[in-house]
């Protein structure tokens, strides 16, 4: 028998769930400790930031909301790796991500409020928005990096997909042509074990997410998504590769959603109790913590301190939200079209007839 | 100056923009080397490299949003699916991004796309060849839907959507690629994308199309003419945004119109045309208005595509039983 390719599938963790390191040769973003510390802060907020906007939802002053709890350290490592003229194209539960990125908490509150000027964001102008059909951000990342290529400037598309998206044509498509053409993509699979109520294992046969990368030619790596430290690293090395020209990645990060698909989910309804409070035990915070307490770099009093910090701070975000007046009623025309055909600017004016009359 | 056929127009109108605006590049399947399997695209990889000539996998949902992400970064893409029935799976990029980017982000972002595909039956193609779906897209807020059906309008439109700041749907009727020449300079001068054609002036009744039935609707105002009757033709050649007022002032005129299209009845565009007769010109008329298109079936292969196709025939006789009711 002769073997036509082999592969393998590394996994790289540093931290376990207690926090303690599993191994010595620790990358870069490990021995900078107070970017440590800073990125620990950045995943904090997010949780408190996350935990308020579900509590908008539940009081009606929020519409539909996903919750990203669970996934700080993937999303923070992810902003964090890259640089401001990369290009972001997330799914719609990046938030760790996009803050570090400059989106403001009150910006993701409004679109998740019902305005699309959430989307019109103080991030990088050239970040997308948030994408709802699933997976096809993929392919808007990889269109990025093909003009990243064809204009021969060394910037970098990053992506995120769930387990879920990565059944997608989509994914498959981005990472094929990624393969194909050298396209300087990192393609994140945030593995949060469901899509909505349906599981990780009836997604796909393959042993592993980061496999698929194999396929098309990609450089893959599975990563304990809930570890700062590994998440950080893959990103770095997946970043600085492609920015060097040397192509495309595929990370699986492996995580768990803590909280419902969105607000409008019950997770009840499908996914045992003793597998949440199994994941807790692992969630990304508390071995951070952990692990910086170990090294004398955090106190719980500074945890408690930041923690209250956020909760004003995430409250100021809140009000500025709250206090958004809602778009008048031509801007649901006045972005459909650089310029307004005849027909559209006719139904403007009847729109704005009818707001009248109804006055 | 050059006499060239509707293809060579685009080929030209393509090199013209390539040459003019490095942020134009050119992607779909077989493009490159092969220069398109209707060969829209030959010899502009030798001109523009590879780069900006770009042959893709094989999936036209990689192209459609490869597309938009290159759109959404500043480059100016023309996609080519090959054939307009290949064109479903690019949709929800056309659809839901596309078509979106810009209001999602209140302009922050646009997508100044073009979409082009060779368009309809009528030249003995196999199954999933032959499609005439322009209403899929005139549907969808957002987007230009543009459909020539001249040498040099394909050129002048094609150089508007490429400049435009919006996606455009560009469908070319394939079965009349080759079926003439004209001159056609390389000027670098577009045509409006919200003005209708008036091909023929008339008096009796208003004929109104688009697309490859351009042919059959000139041969069948030809045909009224050697009876006496004056048919005026209009191509609509930019469906969306629609010019209902230059097709108002030749029915104000005319008092009849029949529409006529490749693509099947129910809910074609012609319907929006008759809609709008009805809201805004009931009383210019003095005959109902009558549709002369494809069946509300698919088209079938080969061997019957003729007789689903609108002929000369059938919108002759339209247009007599617009005449006869008045």
């Amino acid at each position: 028998m002769s073997i036509a390719a082999t592969f393998e599938i590394e996994f790289l963790q540093y931290l376990d769930a207690d926090g303690k390191l599993v191994r010595d040769d620790l990358p870069a973003i490990a021995r900078d400790i107070r970017q440590l510390v800073e990125l620990y802060k950045e995943m904090l907020f997010v949780r408190v930031f996350d935990a308020k906007a579900v509590a908008l939802q539940r009081t009606g002053k929020l519409g539909t909301y996903a919750s990203c709890l669970g996934h700080e350290a993937a999303h923070v490592a992810i902003g964090s790796a890259m640089q401001e003229d990369d290009v972001f194209a997330p799914m719609y539960r990046e938030y760790g991500a996009q803050f570090h990125r400059g989106v403001k908490p009150r910006e993701v509150l409004l679109y998740w409020g019902g305005d699309e000027r959430g989307s019109d964001f103080s991030g990088p102008a050239h970040d997308f928005a948030w994408c709802v059909p699933i997976a096809t951000q993929c392919l808007h990342a990889a269109g990025s990096a093909l003009a990243f290529k064809v204009r021969k400037e060394p910037r970098v598309a990053v992506t995120v997909v769930g387990d879920g998206g990565s059944s997608k044509g989509d994914f498959y498509g981005a990472i094929n042509v990624a393969g194909a053409m050298q396209l300087p993509l990192v393609a994140v699979i945030v593995n949060n074990q469901w899509a909505i109520s349906v599981p990780r294992t009836m997604q796909t046969g393959a042993k592993t997410l980061a496999q698929k990368g194999i396929a098309a030619g990609l450089e893959c790596l599975q990563v304990d998504g809930n570890d700062l430290i590994a998440m950080r690293a893959a990103m770095d090395h997946a970043i600085k590769r492609a920015r060097h020209g040397h192509g495309g990645m595929v990370i699986e990060a492996v995580t768990y959603r803590l909280s419902d698909h969105t607000t409008a989910d019950d997770a009840r309804r499908y996914r045992p109790d003793d597998e949440v409070k199994a994941a807790w035990a692992r969630e990304p915070l508390k071995r951070m913590k952990a692990y910086l307490m170990s090294l004398n770099a955090w106190t719980e009093k500074e945890d408690e301190d930041w923690k209250a910090e956020c909760a004003t701070r995430v409250d100021a975000e809140v009000n500025a939200y709250l206090e958004t007046k809602s778009q008048p009623t031509a801007a649901m025309f006045d972005y459909t079209w650089g310029e307004l055909p005849a027909d559209l600017v006719a139904q403007r004016a009847e729109a704005l007839a009818a707001d009248k009359a109804a006055h | 100056m050059a006499q060239i056929t509707l293809i060579e127009a685009v080929t030209q109108a393509l090199a013209h923009e390539m040459k003019s605006d490095p942020s134009v590049v050119v992607l779909g399947e077989d493009v490159g080397v092969n220069g398109g399997v209707f060969r829209a695209t030959v010899g502009l990889q030798d001109k523009f490299g590879a780069e900006r000539v770009i042959d893709t996998p094989l999936d036209e949902l990689t192209i459609a949003g490869l597309t938009v992400g290159l759109a959404a970064q500043g480059m100016k893409p023309v996609a080519e699916a090959q054939f307009e029935g290949f064109i479903y799976p690019m949709m929800e990029h056309i659809a839901c991004h596309a078509a979106r980017l810009r209001t999602r982000t209140r302009g922050r972002m646009t997508c100044p796309a073009v979409f082009r595909a060779p368009w309809g039956g009528g030249i003995r193609a196999p199954e999933h060849h032959s499609e005439a779906n322009e209403h899929l897209f005139t549907n969808i807020p957002g987007i230009r839907v543009v459909l020539p059906s001249s040498p040099g309008r394909a050129y002048g439109l094609l150089l508007a959507a490429i400049r435009d700041p919006d996606p455009v749907v560009f469908l070319e009727p394939k079965r009349i690629y080759r079926q003439y020449k004209e001159e056609v300079a390389d000027d670098g001068e577009a045509l409006p994308l919200d003005v209708c054609f008036v091909l023929r002036d008339g008096s009796d009744v208003t004929l109104v199309t688009w697309g490859a039935q351009v042919k059959e609707t000139l041969e069948a105002a030809d045909a009224l003419a050697n009876e006496g009757i004056s048919a005026e033709v209009i191509d609509v050649a930019t469906l969306k945004p629609l010019d209902f007022d230059t097709i108002h002032e030749s029915v104000r005129k005319t008092g009849r119109c029949v529409i006529v299209h490749e693509a099947p009845r129910t809910a074609g565009f012609g319907a929006e045309i008759a809609a709008r007769l009805a809201e805004h010109a009931m009383y210019d008329l003095v005959a109902p208005v009558e549709r002369v298109t494809g069946y509300d079936t698919h088209i079938p292969l080969y061997r019957l595509e003729m007789k689903y196709l609108p002929s000369v025939e059938r919108i002759v006789a339209a247009a007599k039983r617009t005449l006869a009711a008045s």
